[in-house]
């Protein structure tokens, strides 16, 4: 999950009433029908890039010894593995649960590359195990259909260096109008608030998020494509303002000035997911202690709205031979405690289960942030994202267009606004050129 | 008279000058080229010798005073990282690589040789075909291989990287090129009088005139499958078959869920060059003595 974050993104989201059972041109049977145990033994495959997701598969190995699970890995999913996935499910030979971030699971339903496991068994009703956004993502508003079972969820909050702003004498932002005041405070001070990530398009679309904007919309038949919302370009707006006063840097987020920018106090905040904890931990060494975490800011005071940056989903994948039991598999190792808690250790997973939010590593106070619980924060903020956001089909490529709108923005060339304005053109474009139906 | 002995003697100064000059321009251009190929190894190197904290903390291209207490932590921790599967990928990019290099070089020198030594019909139309083989990138057969495999039951096993990687199109057309040039006709002739037949007559007296050739078939062959990402990429899922490359590129790309693989992706690089720099410096003298002589005759 998280770890897609550069190259493209991650995030996820939620369609709502807006079923993409639309594109089911391309999409035949919605029908939840015909998902049955299989008699005897089964060997299932699961494919994740997660790092100790085999130590949770040979946990379920142990104790269903009629369900064995064949791990398999590689690159995370923009690297590769969905293109694998692609591949073989034209082979016929995909894996029977495979890893797919949010805001990759659009592309998946348009290319019917997803099983509906609404009938197998009691998945319809384990819906009220997750939180509510990222049930939406997996069931795209559609009636009576599931298509994968959430694992992991990104939700935003805003790190800060608390003893920076103490010693300056700067209140902590709880509105952008405060982070933008702060931005000039530290600006005079010689270092930056913030850095505003290029490529991370996906971070932004979690910025527009909290806004309560849309990117996308699909009504059941055809997608409705607009990145210029007036949520949108307020967000946009307002980091050209930042960039335009030179008050935030323009580093590339997780490249190696920007971990020493966070390390040697050259930049005192991230608005950032959770799973952002673990970067700053290793990226910033000696800061250690002096940072806290608080819900980030909001756009009218007393609001109480979070974004969210990453986080996927275990999809049982067309084609799969046992739907049943691989659905009942991807549903185990996405809310049993034990493998949701070495989900967490060994992968730095946040679950999407309710429940996993009250494990016992999230209600420990974290010595890198001062000794503050700070998943408390992020529980919060998980409750607070806005449960109907919508990804698009076609995401690696309108990142990519954004994301080249967004560099040519710093380099001086045009503005934010105008690089949501030719993501939304080329999108567009390529929408079509896949026949997908986009209402003009 | 005057005139060819003047514009000699120019020459001849020119000549001295010249040498001086473009000695300088060339030691400058190799210099840099030098530095510029050397750096990220260098690098590479003193990042292998720092802990996770000190890629940001400390200077890129300068040791640490820790610096060797801590390659040695790296290098344990990379071995030990997930049961040793480092290791494990090593040992298959040298199987991959080795034995597919061997074998790959015996069939592309056997092909060489019947080309340039036994005239048959159409053996122009294959050489030809053969040749053409040499300008279809890798990585466009990748996806229809595995389509191929997966219709034979053979993805994600051993023998889908291996079998691939034995094919060599430019081998045969080294080793055509090479036999035709240096193994004589009538030096096969007079082991064919002997009594040799012609299996025996190519291992025992061909392939010691093509040594060369099949050197720099080999090492090309060698570096080719070590460095092949695309296919293993396409063809595997089972982590104890992968190559390091792609070994390395997955923990690479999970570095957000678990940084402290950061730290095993830059030693691990480091420790994976290792094997292609002995192949080079073990067989280097063949492989340049190889491609002049071939390229002489």
């Amino acid at each position: 999950m998280q770890r897609n974050l550069r190259t493209v993104a991650m995030a996820a989201a939620v369609v709502s009433a807006l079923a993409l059972a639309g594109c089911a041109s391309a999409t035949p049977d919605t029908a939840s029908g015909g998902c049955e145990p299989s008699d005897g033994p089964v060997d299932l495959t699961f494919t994740s890039w997660v790092p100790g997701m085999d130590q949770v598969v040979a946990l379920w190995n142990e104790k269903n010894p009629d369900i064995q699970v064949e791990f398999q890995t590689g690159p995370n999913g923009n690297s590769g593995t969905y293109q694998n996935f692609f591949n073989q499910i034209k082979a016929g030979n995909a894996p029977d649960v495979g890893q797919v971030e949010y805001d990759a699971l659009p592309s998946f339903r348009v290319q019917d590359g997803l099983e509906n496991i609404a009938g197998c068994g009691d998945i319809l009703a384990a819906g009220d195990q997750f939180v509510d956004w990222t049930w939406s993502q997996v069931t795209f508003g559609e009636d009576n259909a599931v298509y994968a079972i959430p694992q992991d969820s990104g939700p935003t909050a805003m790190y800060y260096r608390a003893d920076l702003f103490e010693a300056a004498g700067i209140p902590v932002p709880t509105t952008w109008a405060e982070y933008a005041d702060a931005a000039a405070k530290i600006k005079a001070l010689g270092s930056y608030i913030t850095n505003f990530p290029k490529t991370d398009v996906n971070w932004f679309a979690g910025m527009v998020w909290q806004n309560n904007g849309q990117w996308f919309e699909n009504n059941g038949e055809d997608w409705t494509v607009d990145l210029t919302s007036p949520e949108s370009l307020e967000v946009a707006d307002y980091w050209q303002g930042l960039l335009d006063r030179g008050e935030v840097s323009t580093l590339a987020s997780f490249s190696d000035e920007w971990n020493a920018s966070f390390n040697t106090g050259q930049q005192w905040t991230w608005i950032s997911a959770v799973w952002g904890a673990s970067t700053i931990k290793s990226g910033a060494p000696d800061t250690s202690g002096k940072w806290a975490v608080a819900q980030m800011p909001q756009w009218n005071a007393g609001d109480d709205a979070a974004g969210n940056w990453g986080g996927s989903s275990s999809a049982v994948l067309k084609g799969s031979k046992h739907p049943y039991e691989a659905a009942q598999f991807a549903l185990w190792l996405n809310t049993d405690p034990d493998a949701l808690e070495m989900a967490n250790e060994l992968g730095g997973l946040y679950p999407a289960s309710k429940d996993g939010a009250n494990l016992p590593v999230f209600t420990a106070g974290q010595e890198f942030y001062g000794g503050q619980k700070i998943y408390d924060v992020f529980a919060e903020a998980s409750a607070q994202v806005i449960p109907n956001f919508v990804w698009g089909p076609t995401m690696t490529q309108t990142y990519t267009d954004v994301s080249d709108g967004f560099g040519a923005a710093l380099g001086g060339s045009g503005t934010l606004a105008d690089a949501l304005a030719t993501g939304t053109e080329k999108t567009i474009a390529a929408l079509k050129a896949q026949s997908i139906p986009v209402a003009e | 008279m005057s005139a060819p002995s003047l514009t000699r003697s120019s020459k001849a100064k020119g000549s001295q000058r010249e040498p001086i000059l473009s000695r300088s321009a060339a030691m400058l251009i190799m210099g840099v080229f030098t530095l510029y190929f050397l750096i990220p190894i260098w690098w590479l190197l003193v990042s292998s010798t720092k802990t996770q904290g000190q890629f940001t903390t400390t200077p890129a291209l300068i040791f640490t005073p820790d610096a060797i207490p801590n390659f040695i932590d790296n290098i344990s921790g990379l071995f030990a990282y997930n049961d040793g599967v480092f290791l494990k990928w090593i040992l298959n990019s040298v199987l991959y690589a080795g034995a597919g290099a061997l074998l790959g070089t015996v069939i592309a020198s056997m092909c060489g040789y019947a080309l340039a030594k036994y005239g048959f019909r159409g053996r122009e139309a294959v050489f030809n075909l053969v040749l053409s083989g040499v300008l279809v990138p890798a990585t466009a057969l990748a996806l229809p291989l595995f389509l191929i495999f997966s219709q034979v039951g053979l993805t994600n096993t051993f023998w889908a990287v291996f079998l691939p990687s034995i094919v060599s199109p430019f081998g045969v057309y080294l080793a055509r090129i090479y036999a035709a040039s240096s193994v004589p006709d009538e030096l096969l002739e007079a082991a064919r009088l002997d009594g040799s037949n012609e299996v025996r007559t190519f291992f025992t007296v061909a392939t010691r005139l093509m040594a060369p050739a099949l050197v720099t078939i080999f090492l090309f062959q060698f570096v080719a499958i070590w460095n092949n990402f695309f296919l293993p990429l396409i063809m595997l899922r089972d982590p104890s078959l992968f190559p390091v490359t792609l070994g390395l590129y997955s923990w690479n790309s999970a570095i957000g869920q678990n940084p402290e693989l950061r730290s095993f992706v830059i030693i691990g690089a480091f420790v994976s060059i290792i094997p292609l720099i002995i192949a080079f410096l073990s067989l280097q003298r063949f492989w340049s003595g190889g491609l002049a002589a071939g390229s002489i005759k």
